[in-house]
């Protein structure tokens, strides 16, 4: 479904990602692991088109996409969960995933859509009318999920979903990963918590410095020596 | 109380609508683009000149003319932003700034070149309405009225349409939306007509009261900038409130003292609210 | 380091002569008129080089412009008093604005907005005042026949000449120390002030030390300005259009070096006398806005401004091998 190929980006002079290669399939779920830096971010950006990047190519459901501007590329299916959620803290619960459902085709289908993320994620709806810049981290991370559901993608970029987030939380925003993906949705994740993305994940890369280090199914980077060590502290 | 104090405040009420008008303007401006048009009275400026042209020139019906010289203004409004703001968007806001304050020049200047520094009337005399020893000027109260309106009309489409709320999303974290699916530029491109249009309708409306010349901006920019940054810059419901209370102030003040010495008080009460609350006295 | 203030030297001197050498009255006149408002212009450049974005120096230069000449109507006290009486107010009511403001982080935008209204105080107080000033109208100081130093009139534009290059020099020499040692002050201008801040430089303190001399500087040349036209008007000399002229000249001729602003002002003013020899009163506003439009074109295009890139283009000749990265 979607396909890097020696893809580039840099920020001014500082370059943050060399020729990266790398692919997701339909159903998939895939995640980019990788220290502080690494280039993750840097990575969904391009992907969603917050960043143009210097070469390469990006190829999603047999389209270039690479140079898009964002709007376009929500509107070929691909949804951006930001790092640290970015709510529009003005805007209520709903209206936040309101905002989410822009796009014509989800705009179409909006009353749907409301109702079937209320029924995902019952706090939201206790919460519809409640200002976002309120709600705590937790249900911040559903809001942020919510909403980027709302356009109905085919590929949901999520980007450190459990940044900043207390432990007990970080596993339910596990959980809901794996309920998306139960949904249908082919998922990328980005994320610094090896331990908990590995169990929901199908494969993952390992991002060092721009480049991609280490790549293979969630099992095989999980027995990985270089991986227990670096990263599960084993 | 003496009924000409009344009379002062009225007529303050009356003209804090158009104020009003004009400050959600620029404050929706700024809330969603993050710049300063210095020149947005100029622009009104071209409308009143617009509507003097259609209805006094080319006997244009009233409204027909009105309809033109928003339209007019709402397209200079979107140049402005295509043409001049959008290649330093990301620039320092001196330069922005600047920029602005040059089409401000240009649009000054260009009036006087075209239209010479004459003052011009458009030549539609509105009664004056005796209320209760009042004398109230029909054309300040259609001018209230209409600003409400136009107040009114901007609040449903910012809280109920699908590109209010796209709108209200930038104004909040513009580097996100592309995310949402929303087109930036275009969303950009539809506040700077929007705000075009505001200037021109308040033209309209003022020009029922006074002459146009090409220095008229002058005689309300820089009030509006201490009615907005007062308010809250980028503060729609801060700019309404400052908008009247400042009105009043001047509206008042000029009822005991000379109308220089007004605004002068005016904007020494400005400047020592500014140093008591820097963002603005409304801001949350 | 040394040939360079040869240079300057041979240049003084060269300016210096230039009346005695029969220079035609007219072209004296200009030449005022050019080093005045350069002045003016180079002391708004202070703060807006510096991100500082002033729009209340029409406030200074109708103090500097007023003061003296009020107190020379109505009291006889001389200019050599009333000058520097009026570069103090300047400076106070500079400080009494620029010290919350900066105290408060009020900048950019709302910086610019604030400082707006000292303008248009500026102006509608003189013109509130017209009983005293003669508001609209203008104000004429009293004139004493024939050349005084005491009333500092000189009807012989040769000497008002060597006068004004006297303070013109004097603000750039202003320019050049305020250079030299607020190279810190590069470092607050925009977003760095925490930054600054945090490494310890007093960013409140910088920036008023700019800001007097700023104000300081602009009300001297609105003193010397009223002195030389011998006719004060709020709408010229004070007020949001003299502001964005300052503005204007300040940006094309470019505010990040001396001579920059002063570029700018032989600009503005030979521009306005062209057209007004070519085309008489036919095209009021012509000049204006071309200078509209040069403005916008320049903040995006040319921000440095016209003397700016040249200086550019003088500093890249050494052919010194550059690094490039391949």
């Amino acid at each position: 479904m979607l396909d890097l190929e020696k893809v580039s980006a840099s920020y001014g002079a500082f370059r943050a990602l060399f020729e990266i290669d790398m692919s997701v399939a339909t159903g998939e779920a895939v995640a980019v692991i990788g220290p502080n830096g690494a280039g993750k971010t840097t990575l969904m950006r391009v992907i969603s088109g917050l960043i143009r990047p210097r070469s390469g190519s990006i190829v999603f459901d047999g389209q270039r996409i690479d140079g898009r501007r964002s709007h376009r590329i929500v509107t070929a299916g691909i949804a951006h969960v930001p790092e640290s959620r970015r709510l529009f803290p003005r805007f209520t619960v709903e209206e936040n995933l309101k905002i989410g459902a822009f796009v014509p085709a989800a705009r179409a289908q909006l009353t749907g859509r409301l109702a079937r993320m209320y029924e995902l994620f019952p706090r939201l709806k206790e919460r519809r009318h409640q200002l976002a810049g309120t709600l705590s981290g937790g249900e911040q991370q559903m809001c942020a999920i919510a909403r980027a559901l709302m356009s109905g993608p085919k590929l949901l970029l999520m980007d450190e979903p459990s940044a900043g987030l207390a432990p007990v939380v970080v596993d339910q925003v596990f959980d809901l990963v794996q309920r998306i993906r139960t949904e249908g949705f082919t998922v990328l994740i980005v994320e610094q918590n090896v331990q908990s993305v590995l169990d929901v994940v199908d494969r993952a890369y390992l991002l060092e410095v721009g480049t991609i280090r280490l790549k293979g199914t969630a099992v095989e980077l999980r027995e990985h020596p270089f991986v227990r060590r670096a990263y599960l502290g084993m | 109380m003496d009924i000409f104090l009344v009379e002062a405040m009225v007529n303050g009420l009356l003209l804090g609508g158009v104020f009003a008008l004009l400050a959600l303007g620029l404050n929706l401006i700024f809330g969603v683009i993050d710049v300063v048009w210095i020149a947005y009275t100029e622009l009104m400026m071209i409308g009143m000149y617009a509507m003097f042209w259609l209805y006094a020139k080319y006997h244009w019906p009233f409204l027909a003319a009105a309809a033109a010289a928003i339209a007019v203004v709402a397209v200079l409004g979107l140049l402005t932003h295509f043409l001049i703001i959008g290649p330093i968007l990301d620039a320092p806001p001196i330069n922005q700034l600047l920029a602005t304050g040059g089409l401000l020049f240009f649009l000054q200047s260009f009036a006087t070149f075209l239209f010479s520094t004459e003052f011009r009337n458009i030549g539609l005399r509105l009664p004056t309405l005796e209320v209760g020893g009042m004398f109230i000027s029909v054309a300040r109260l259609l001018a209230f009225g209409v600003s409400l309106v136009g107040v009114g009309c901007l609040y449903a489409f910012l809280k109920r349409t699908y590109w209010g709320l796209a709108i209200r999303a930038i104004a909040q974290d513009r580097q996100i939306v592309g995310l949402m699916g929303i087109d930036a530029r275009l969303a950009y491109g539809l506040t700077s007509a929007i705000g075009g249009a505001l200037a021109g309708l308040a033209g309209c409306l003022l020009v029922l009261q006074y002459d146009v010349h090409p220095f008229i901006g002058l005689s309300f920019g820089p009030i509006l900038f201490m009615i907005c940054v007062l308010g809250g810059l980028g503060n729609m419901l801060g700019g309404l409130a400052a908008a009247f209370i400042v009105s009043e102030i001047i509206a008042v003040s000029g009822f005991y003292v000379s109308i220089d010495l007004s605004y002068v008080l005016a904007f020494l009460i400005f400047i020592g609210l500014m140093f008591w609350r820097p963002r603005g006295v409304f801001t949350r | 380091m040394k040939r360079k203030l040869a240079v300057w030297l041979a240049a003084i001197v060269g300016l210096g002569a230039l009346p005695f050498l029969g220079t035609p009255v007219y072209l004296l006149h200009i030449a005022v008129q050019i080093l005045l408002w350069g002045t003016v212009y180079t002391a708004w450049a202070l703060m807006g080089r510096f991100g500082m974005m002033s729009l209340g120096h029409g406030g200074f230069l109708g103090i500097g412009a007023y003061v003296p000449t009020l107190l020379w109507n109505y009291y006889g006290i001389t200019p050599w008093i009333g000058i520097p009486l009026g570069v103090a107010l300047a400076v106070l009511v500079a400080v009494a604005i620029g010290f919350p403001c900066f105290r408060l982080r009020v900048v950019g935008h709302y910086f610019a907005l604030v400082t707006l209204a000292l303008s248009e105080v500026t102006e509608r107080g003189i013109v509130a005042a017209r009983d005293i000033t003669g508001g609209s109208l203008g104000l004429t100081p009293n004139t004493v026949s024939g050349t005084s130093l005491f009333a500092l009139q000189f009807p012989d534009k040769r000497y008002f000449f060597l006068i004004t290059l006297a303070v013109w020099l004097v603000g750039l020499w202003v320019w050049h120390r305020i250079d030299g040692s607020m190279t810190r002050l590069s470092v607050t201008a925009s977003a760095e002030e925490d930054a600054a801040a945090a490494v310890g430089i007093n960013v409140t303190r910088e920036k008023l030390k700019v800001l007097m001399v700023s104000a300081a500087l602009t009300s001297l040349g609105g003193s010397m300005l009223a002195q030389y036209l011998m006719y004060l008007n709020p709408g010229t000399l004070s007020g949001v259009m003299v502001t964005l002229q300052m503005l204007f000249a300040a940006v094309v001729g470019g505010m990040y070096t001396a001579l920059g602003p002063t570029v700018g002002s032989a600009l503005t003013i030979i521009l306005t006398e062209s057209l007004r020899i070519l085309f008489g009163t036919r095209f009021i506003g012509a000049a204006n806005t071309i200078y509209g439009i040069l403005l916008i074109v320049f903040t995006i295009f040319m921000p440095v401004g016209i003397w700016g890139c040249v200086v550019r283009r003088l500093e890249r000749r050494p052919a010194a091998p550059s690094f490039r990265r391949s």
